[in-house]
């Protein structure tokens, strides 16, 4: 069949001097879906840039629809009918559908004026050409994720785009949601157009995709019709070994509760509630997980129970010792580690070296500082050096800066750190997000020793597979209130959960 | 040959900035000047061509370097508080206050007289500090407008409380010879504060870099959201940094007054705080880099005083110089594009010399 992109031979090297792409030749049927596998930092999200022209390579060439072509920039690449829907959404909050959709190639009247009535007429027309059903008046911030990720789509629809890119399109929906789109996406193949699909998540590929081509280190190493691979093939491809996706084997003691919270509630600056009544308890060696659609009030759960953020009311103990109301250094003391959901805001200092980065929750403590005044880089780099071998730290130096690091290595510095404060309790917001397989599987482990070694852990995460995975029991969280509890996950799926999560049911207190 | 120009590229950089000022000037100057071979050499070479001027040279760096840790401990907290200009004014009007009014042995007098100074510069400090911290003001804007308040405040209290009316013009009563700073290179007026600011200068080094304080100062400074997420208490860290800042601030305008005047003459607000800002940013906030830059600017404002006396071209030439070249060293990008070649040619070669991929 016919190619409509065609990469060959493409070199991309970063300012820092990283290699993202080495020598990458990859060819796109037309009318396909092709997925694009391969860990974080196996240089899928550069290569995507370079095709949507946000990067340009060193090396190689493009071929699209049978011509050589130089994307300088990503006005190019739409001008050639390349469209990308990235990870990030990339709408206007504030405005509403239809005018996010125009957004760019705006109809005037006068040559002035926004011609509102057109502007409803195009939108429609599309929604309608391509059966993507948004609503055009509302506002984008009061819709799901998984209607903005439609509208995006439309977007780049309305573009005229024949080679869709979709940056992990599923990472941010739920089950139901994700369903919804892949639908959508057979209907666009079978519109004629080609996708391009990054995913990690192999079950995914297997049930849309057409081609995939696996990424590792920078190049791409093969390109195959995914029915002739199954997903422990491709996993093998992507990380060169065997990984294991099964749950982790069950607990074997649990102790007394280590961490309880009663009645909490937060409201918002407008008078939201945002946490309402939340109540559970973790007890010593086990792990509680926290199932939900983001943005249901867990990061502001979480900045709660570690301090970072008032609560209007409710108790927070650890063991019997309430601590609402502690500072975040004090929470600390009462041995609580926290694994931050976004490591660049606030689990790290990326400017810093590791062992600053290390070194911030003791500092001030014996062996770091002489009588809390004075730091003792020996002592420090000694530690840090520890850490970074038996955290399998990718580094040359614990002196190198944090920003030299690969995103699984900058979270294994984080998870290195919280870990090694000896806690009785682990708070851990999305502990592997966008990190690559091998770490993942790397502190799901720390994760499963620290609970057998007794220690409670709070554990939320957007992803379910890792939920169901590491969790001795699971709370489903909607819309700031606890709405299901399963005490014994065995037989549970995501399918159980997901209604839960939507808020379609909520179990009786 | 490659790596060295990597490792060392913001020294390199920033010598390729100086030349192209340079060489501007250069040209300027003989646009404009009758006789620009001796305007050069005035420039340029002026400031080692006599004791007196050398000491001169010397004698500016020194509270240039004061101003230059002033801002620099702020701006590593991630606090733009630019401040050092009121500070240092309004410490100096303090000290000399406190330093005309008292009578004891110098051993006493001068530290005493340092402190006044210095604590009025930290309290000077405290207000954007307190105000950043409290309720997220803005400390740029705050410290900016503080500046005006301290110039009047201390103009009104020099010149209507401490003013020498024997003097003949507007300045204060001579310091007792108790609360001098001993000018002890004979020919210059090179005095002990410019010992105190180099002292300074590596202790301020130590701090941000050894001491538990330091750290939490620079950690914030990287990131704050960080920083509070760690257990350090930012709210010290904002209040702090910028009461140092000003501690240092006016103890560079107060050994300026000891040293060299032994009397406040400041009708005009001096101008070091503004120089503190420039050598901090071209010393990256680092304090030892910062004696440096000081040193390259003392220099050149030395070099375009003799130019303004001895020559035909006025001293805002300099200004026009000293804004290219450190216009040349904050550009970020400057040369980026240069030193992104190198770097991809160190990768290849560095990729084709490991094992290849199997």
């Amino acid at each position: 069949m016919e190619n409509i992109l065609s990469l060959k031979n493409i070199v991309k090297i970063y300012q820092n001097g990283v290699i993202a792409n080495k020598d990458v030749s990859i060819d796109i049927e037309k009318h396909t879906i092709h997925a694009i596998v391969g860990e974080n930092g196996a240089g899928k999200s550069t290569l995507m840039k370079i095709i949507f022209g946000e990067e340009v390579p060193q090396e190689g060439e493009i071929y699209y629809k049978g011509k050589k072509v130089n994307i300088k920039n990503s006005l190019d690449a739409i001008k050639m009918g390349i469209g990308m829907v990235h990870q990030q959404l990339m709408l206007a909050p504030d405005l509403t559908v239809a005018e996010n959709l125009i957004l760019g190639i705006e109809p005037l009247r006068y040559g002035v004026f926004l011609d509102l009535k057109k502007i409803i007429e195009l939108t429609e027309e599309a929604s309608k050409k391509f059966g993507f059903k948004v609503p055009l008046n509302k506002k984008i911030s009061n819709l799901s994720i998984g209607i903005r990720q439609r509208v995006e789509i439309l977007k780049v629809l309305m573009r005229n785009a024949e080679l869709i890119i979709l940056d992990e399109p599923t990472s941010i929906l739920t089950p139901q949601e994700t369903e919804v789109l892949f639908k959508s996406l057979k209907d666009l193949k079978n519109h004629g157009k080609t996708i391009i699909f990054i995913s990690h998540k192999l079950k995914e590929v297997k049930l849309i995709a057409d081609k995939v081509t696996v990424m590792r280190d920078g190049r791409a190493i093969s390109t195959n019709d995914v029915n002739r691979l199954d997903e422990h093939m491709i996993a093998h491809m992507m990380v060169g070994r065997k990984i294991n996706f099964k749950r982790i084997p069950g607990v074997k003691k649990v102790g007394c509760p280590l961490f309880t919270v009663k009645n909490l509630n937060y409201l918002s600056e407008e008078n939201i509630f945002v946490l309402k009544n939340i109540n559970f308890e973790v007890r010593a060696g086990e792990i509680l997980g926290v199932a939900g659609v983001e943005g249901n009030g867990q990061t502001e759960l979480v900045e709660v129970l570690t301090g970072l953020r008032e609560a209007t009311s409710g108790k927070i103990f650890i063991g019997k010792e309430n601590i609402s109301g502690f500072s975040p250094r004090k929470i600390r003391e009462e041995m609580v580690a926290h694994i931050p959901e976004d490591r660049m805001k606030n689990g790290v200092a990326e400017h810093a070296t590791i062992e600053e980065n290390i070194i911030v929750d003791r500092y001030h403590k014996a062996h770091f500082s002489n009588k809390s005044m004075f730091l003792d880089w020996k002592y420090i780099s000694k530690s840090s050096n520890d850490l970074i071998e038996k955290f399998k730290i990718l580094t040359p130096s614990s002196k190198a800066a944090l920003l030299s690091l690969s995103g699984g290595n900058i979270q294994k510095v984080v998870v290195a750190r919280e870990l090694s404060s000896n806690p009785q309790v682990i708070i851990a917001a999305q502990p592997t997000r966008g990190i690559d397989v091998s770490s993942e599987e790397l502190i799901h482990n720390l994760l499963k020793d620290a609970r057998d070694n007794g220690i409670a852990t709070f554990l939320v995460s957007a992803d379910l597979d890792e939920v169901l995975k590491l969790s001795t029991r699971i709370i489903v969280i909607y819309n700031g209130e606890i709405v299901a509890r399963f005490d014994d996950i065995k037989n549970i799926t995501q399918q159980d959960l997901s209604p839960y999560m939507l808020g379609i049911k909520k179990k009786g207190d | 040959m490659e790596k060295f120009l990597l490792k060392y590229f913001n020294l390199i950089r920033a010598a390729i900035a100086i030349l192209i000022g340079i060489i501007i000037s250069v040209c300027i100057i003989y646009i404009i000047s009758k006789e620009p071979g001796f305007s050069l050499k005035s420039l340029f070479l002026g400031p080692l061509l006599s004791k007196s001027r050398f000491g001169n040279f010397i004698e500016t760096a020194s509270p240039i370097i004061f101003c230059g840790l002033a801002i620099a401990i702020p701006f590593q907290a991630g606090q733009f508080n630019i401040g050092a200009e009121g500070a240092l004014f309004i410490g100096a009007v303090a000290g000399t206050a406190f330093g005309v009014s008292t009578n004891m042995p110098a051993f006493l007098h001068i530290p005493l007289v340092l402190l006044v100074a210095g604590l009025t510069g930290a309290f000077w400090g405290s207000i954007p500090g307190f105000l950043k911290a409290k309720w997220n003001t803005s400390e740029l804007v705050i410290s900016l407008m503080l500046n005006y308040v301290a110039y009047f405040i201390g103009l009104y209290l020099i010149n209507f409380h401490f003013r020498d009316k024997a003097a003949g013009y507007l300045v204060s009563y001579k310091l007792p010879e108790t609360a001098w700073l001993v000018q002890f290179i004979p020919g210059t007026r090179i005095h002990i504060g410019v010992i105190i600011s180099l002292g300074f200068a590596v202790l301020i080094y130590y701090f941000l870099y050894h001491t538990t304080l330091g750290y939490e100062i620079r950690i914030s400074g990287f990131n704050i959201n960080f920083a509070r997420f760690g257990g350090i208490n930012v709210f010290k860290v904002i209040l702090i940094s910028q009461m140092i800042g000003g501690f240092i601030a006016a103890i560079g305008g107060m050994t300026e007054v000891m040293g060299v005047h032994r009397r406040f003459n400041w009708q005009l607000s001096p101008g070091y705080g503004w120089d503190g800002v420039v050598v901090a940013i071209i010393g990256r906030n680092n304090p030892l880099l910062i004696i440096l830059s000081s040193l390259f600017l003392a220099y050149l404002r030395v070099g375009g005083r003799i130019l303004n006396l001895l020559s035909d071209i006025p001293s805002e030439m300099i200004t026009v110089i000293q804004s290219i070249i450190i216009l040349l060293i904050t550009a970020e990008a400057f040369l980026a594009q240069w030193k992104y070649k190198i770097t991809v040619r160190e990768a290849k070669a560095k990729e084709v010399s490991s094992e290849p991929y199997t």
